[in-house]
Parts: C-alpha cells; sequence; structure tokens
C-alpha cells in the first residue's frame, strides 16, 4: 500500500470568508421551533461541512471495501486512501512518521490504548500517575482503573481561581515514584490552555513521559507534536468537522513498538498459530479488525478543510469572538463567567444567580440556542468552583458575533422567565 | 414543543417557594434520589403510620422543574394513603413519559402541568425524579437513581 502516491493537496480551496464558510455547513440553515439555529455547543461536537459530507458520499459510492487484504481494484483504492488519511494526519500534527499516528475510535479509545498498551505493561505497584484537576473524566477514569489494578498513585495538580493550572505545585508533585503524566491541552469545561510544553520539558527532566489528551486544542490551534516532544497526543475527529467513531492517538515511535497490543484481533498480527501469534508493526499492532475507514478518510477531508481555511486565522477569529462574547456576558447582571484564564480558547462556561443550568438550557433552545449544561464530563472542575453545573457556550469559526448577540438575549429572557 | 406551556407560573411559583422543604427529624421513611446526568440530588423523609403518610419533606439540589415537581408532589401525597400514593406516582410517571392519556380519569389534578416535558426527552428524568425518590422511600429504598432500573423496587433496600 506505501507504493501508492500520497496526496496531500487540500480539496478545497477557500479564503476566511465568514458567509462562504457559513454555506460549507448545511446544518446552520436549520431552524429550531421556526427560529435559526444558533449552535454553540462546538466543544461536545462541531458540525460537518458538505466538503467532508461529500468525500464521505464519494467514498462509499466509489471506493469502499475492505482495507489490507484482498488484491482487488476496490481494497486497493480504500486501503490507499485510509493511508492517505493518516499521512493527512501526520501532517496535521508534524508527527516524525506516518506509523506514529494510529487511528481509533477516539480520544477516550486513545487514551484507553495508552493505559492498557503503556500503563499496565510500566506501571507498577506504588508508581505515581500526574492528571490535573481540569481533566476529562476520559482522562481520570483509565488511570483510576490502572491505579487500582496495580495498586499505584494518582496525584493531581490544583488549580487557581481563575481555573489555571499551578505550575508550581506540578513541579513539586515529582519524586522518584513518578511514571506517568496525563494532561489536557485545553480543559473542555472551562476552556483554559495549559502550559504544556513546560510542563512536558520538566517530566521529561525527570524521565517521565506525558500524554496530551488534546481533544479542545486541535480544532482550535496549530499542534505540533515535535515542537510540544509529548510522548503521546490524542484527539477525535468528532470536533474538527469531521465524522463520529474516529480520532487519532499519536505515540512516538519507539514507545508504541515497547507498548503491548490494546486490542487482539485480524490486521493487529504477523502470524498466528495457537502456539503464538507474532504482532504486526506499528501502527497496525494498535488497529486490530477492520477500523472505521470512512470516518478515517472523512477525517482526511476534514484536516483538508480546516487547513485550506488556515487553523491561525481560525483561532484568531475565534479569539475575537470569545473577547466580544465574554464583554457582552459580563455586562449582563448575575451571570458569573467560570474560568477566566489569561489563556483561553473560545469557551465560556456561566452560571446565572438562582437559576439551574438545566431551565437555562431549556429556555435557550425555545430560542433556537444550543449550548451544554451539566458537569461536561469534569466534575472535578465543577468542585472545584462548587457548582453542581454550569451552562456552556462553546464557538466555532463558523459563529458569528449576532450569534453571540442572540445568547445575550436568551440569556435576559431566562432572567425575564425567573423574575 | 412548547416550553412557555412547561415554565408555567404555578411551576415557577413552586420553585420560588417550595412546599414541604427541608428534613423531617422523626421520619421513618427516606430515599435519596439521584440523576448522575445533571448532578441533581432530592433527600425525601416522610411519616408513614398505619399506611397512611402523615407528614413528609424534601430537600436538594436541582432545577426549577425537578424542585417544583417535588414540592407539588409532597402537597398531593401528604395525607395519603400508601397506595393512592403509589397510584399517583404511577399516573405521573405515565403522564412525564406521554403514556398517559389526560381525557381519561386520573388522579394528578393541577399536576398534569408537567405533561409538556414529555417532549423534552432529557427533561423527563428532572420531573419523574422526586416521584422515582419517594416510591423508592415507601418501599424502603434507600437509594434511588433515574440511572438504574426504573423499577426501583429492584433496588437494594435498608429500612431507615
Amino acid at each position: 500500500m506505501n507504493s501508492a502516491k500520497v496526496s496531500l493537496k487540500p480539496e478545497i480551496s477557500s479564503g476566511f470568508d465568514l458567509e462562504k464558510i457559513r454555506a460549507d455547513f448545511p446544518i446552520l440553515k436549520l431552524k429550531i421551533d421556526g427560529k435559526p439555529l444558533v449552535y454553540l455547543d462546538n466543544a461536545a461536537s462541531s458540525q460537518m461541512p458538505q466538503q467532508v459530507i461529500d468525500r464521505l458520499v464519494r467514498y462509499q459510492t466509489t471506493q469502499h471495501a475492505n482495507i489490507n487484504r484482498a488484491v482487488h481494484y476496490l481494497s486497493e483504492v480504500a486501503t490507499m486512501e485510509y493511508h492517505n488519511a493518516r499521512c493527512k494526519l501526520q501532517q496535521f500534527i508534524n508527527a516524525r512518521e506516518d506509523r506514529e499516528v494510529i487511528f481509533t475510535s477516539g480520544t477516550t479509545d486513545s487514551i484507553n490504548l495508552v493505559m492498557h498498551g503503556y500503563g499496565r505493561k510500566f506501571i507498577k505497584a506504588g508508581d505515581e500517575i500526574i492528571l490535573t484537576t481540569l481533566e476529562h473524566h476520559s482522562n481520570i477514569v483509565p488511570w483510576q482503573m490502572l491505579a487500582n489494578e496495580k495498586d499505584a498513585k494518582i496525584r493531581v495538580v490544583p488549580i487557581n481561581d481563575k481555573g489555571e493550572l499551578e505550575v508550581d505545585e506540578y513541579e513539586k508533585l515529582f519524586n522518584e515514584r513518578t511514571k506517568f503524566v496525563g494532561l489536557i491541552h485545553v480543559s473542555n469545561a472551562l476552556g483554559t490552555i495549559n502550559p504544556i510544553k513546560r510542563m512536558i520539558d520538566f517530566a521529561h527532566q525527570h524521565g517521565v513521559p506525558v500524554l496530551i489528551d488534546g481533544a479542545q486544542a486541535a480544532p482550535h490551534m496549530n499542534i505540533d507534536v515535535q515542537a510540544l516532544d509529548c510522548d503521546f497526543y490524542a484527539f477525535s475527529a468528532h470536533k474538527l468537522c469531521g465524522p463520529t467513531g474516529v480520532g487519532i492517538l499519536f505515540g512516538k515511535a519507539a514507545l508504541l513498538e515497547s507498548m503491548q497490543p490494546f486490542k487482539g484481533g485480524g490486521d493487529m498480527i504477523a502470524s498466528v498459530t495457537f502456539e503464538e501469534t507474532l504482532y504486526n508493526t506499528i501502527p497496525h499492532k494498535f488497529e486490530a479488525g477492520t477500523p472505521p475507514i470512512a470516518a478515517a478518510i472523512g477525517f482526511g477531508a476534514a484536516i483538508d478543510y480546516l487547513t485550506t481555511i488556515g487553523i491561525a486565522r481560525i483561532a484568531a477569529y475565534e479569539s475575537s469572538l470569545l473577547n466580544y462574547a465574554t464583554e457582552c456576558l459580563n455586562n449582563i447582571p448575575g451571570v458569573k463567567i467560570i474560568g477566566t484564564a489569561a489563556e483561553k480558547t473560545a469557551v465560556i462556561s456561566f452560571t446565572i444567580d438562582g437559576i439551574h443550568p438545566h431551565d437555562i438550557g431549556t429556555i435557550l433552545n425555545q430560542d433556537g440556542i444550543a449550548v451544554r449544561t451539566g458537569h461536561h464530563c469534569a466534575q472535578p472542575v465543577m468542585q472545584r468552583f462548587n457548582v453542581p453545573a454550569t451552562s456552556r457556550a462553546s464557538f466555532a469559526f463558523y459563529n458569528k458575533e449576532t450569534e453571540v448577540d442572540a445568547l445575550a438575549a436568551g440569556i435576559k429572557n431566562v432572567q425575564k422567565v425567573f423574575l | 414543543m412548547h416550553t412557555n406551556s412547561l415554565y408555567q407560573e404555578v411551576i415557577l411559583d413552586h420553585n420560588r417557594k417550595p412546599r414541604n422543604y427541608g428534613k423531617l427529624d422523626h421520619a421513618n421513611h427516606h430515599a435519596m434520589g439521584h440523576n448522575p446526568l445533571c448532578g441533581d440530588r432530592l433527600d425525601i423523609t416522610l411519616q408513614l403510620e398505619n399506611d397512611q403518610i402523615t407528614d413528609i419533606a424534601f430537600q436538594g439540589e436541582s432545577c426549577a422543574i425537578c424542585k417544583a415537581s417535588a414540592s407539588m408532589m409532597t402537597a398531593a401525597v401528604k395525607g395519603k394513603s400508601r397506595i393512592d400514593a403509589e397510584t399517583l406516582i404511577h399516573e405521573f410517571r405515565e403522564l412525564a413519559t406521554g403514556k398517559l392519556d389526560i381525557n381519561n380519569p386520573h388522579h394528578l389534578g393541577r399536576l398534569t402541568i408537567f405533561s409538556g416535558v414529555r417532549d423534552l426527552p432529557t427533561r423527563v428524568k428532572c420531573a419523574i425524579l422526586p416521584w422515582h425518590t419517594l416510591h423508592a422511600a415507601l418501599n424502603s429504598i434507600t437509594d434511588a437513581s433515574t440511572e438504574t432500573n426504573h423499577d426501583s423496587a429492584q433496588a437494594v433496600s435498608s429500612k431507615s
């Protein structure tokens, strides 16, 4: 399959023209109860542009077969396109080699892969794993399962009142028992961008590998895994305008090679007898069974779409939206923004005095406004701020200022209902 | 979907000024209700004498729908027999899940204002949690969760 010519040329070309971009997303034309959809739940899942939808249709209608198997035409095309998608992801995060990019079912699956493949092999009784208060449950629970199994210990980096990691406290947690660090790049609940480069460097000074949960970072900033020097980096396609059911784990080749497989099955083997199985090379060792071929190819198309617009331009635009939205919400009495870090992505978690987030969400929905309400799978963050839940507006590059205005008006309407 | 019809003045009033709010000191039945999806918690204490609910109170942290439902529920079942309370629990669950035909005879009275939640699947549990917890308290099941089997009688019980 490596003989196939890899085309990394993006499949679309457009400048940052907001109305043109919005026209790419068919779902943005939806009306909810007669009101235009105002989709502000992008941190949960982003929407898909027509270019990606078209790519999925083209794959299913002209290219689909199982991969890495048969010698027939479709199987070769599908295998090549799947490989192309891997190469697009490799380039997107500037990984050294394409075999360092493993397709998984998403960020959670990627983290579980590292827990099983690395953690269960190398973490022993008495060892310590450092996590942070900002972690999503997906980067807490697998490590708790491992700690319980191995009698290892989890140490937690605290955050300050703005929702920023206390990096000095992080550095104090290190000792000779520290064996692993799991670190969220951008907080899904608050939007805080963590100083991961400094934290990775510090862990490496102690010889400790670092896994970065990049689910909320990859859609909003350039990721360079070589510059970061992280050992593992995970994210999902569906937060980058791609399909659900696929994500990647980047791992340094030497680490991946040292790890045990996570799942056993077809494709991950070199040879099988009932006496012994020899595992395939990376990345195949970690891709047992038929992978989400269509979704991975759609992921590649989503990467093309985003890189054509330009991640840096996306980040700059979203930053201006964040500033505007922060100002609008700060001007509404009774609204409190939770998470005011100096470095943030376009995520605003907020509470309204005396009104439960679920009531806020239901009444905003009446105006066609989609926000997330709840604990955002980050209960330790909620506990830190002493709130059971928040409402969260999370923006994407296709959101516009008038949608921020709609949110502000919607919040005032919620307050009126409860007056 | 008619969200406005859900957030009616009666519900907003019960949310603002919940009836029977607090904890009974001498309750002989109690249960904790929990909705893990949103973190809502509800504590129901009640006094059952000769199979009659002579007193009942609730407290907890929840959304307006849940709190108003709990407030109106306690007002509705206070003084009622256990059997009558169970009938209301059954009818309210049917109402909230859209299975009750309110044109047929029922005992819910003003509680039918919660019928709007049937159009909001994510909020059905908010309205039902108090009833679920009451059922657990009446049947001496100390912990009720919206995420366990709907027939909470199957949960582990321990009499308070």
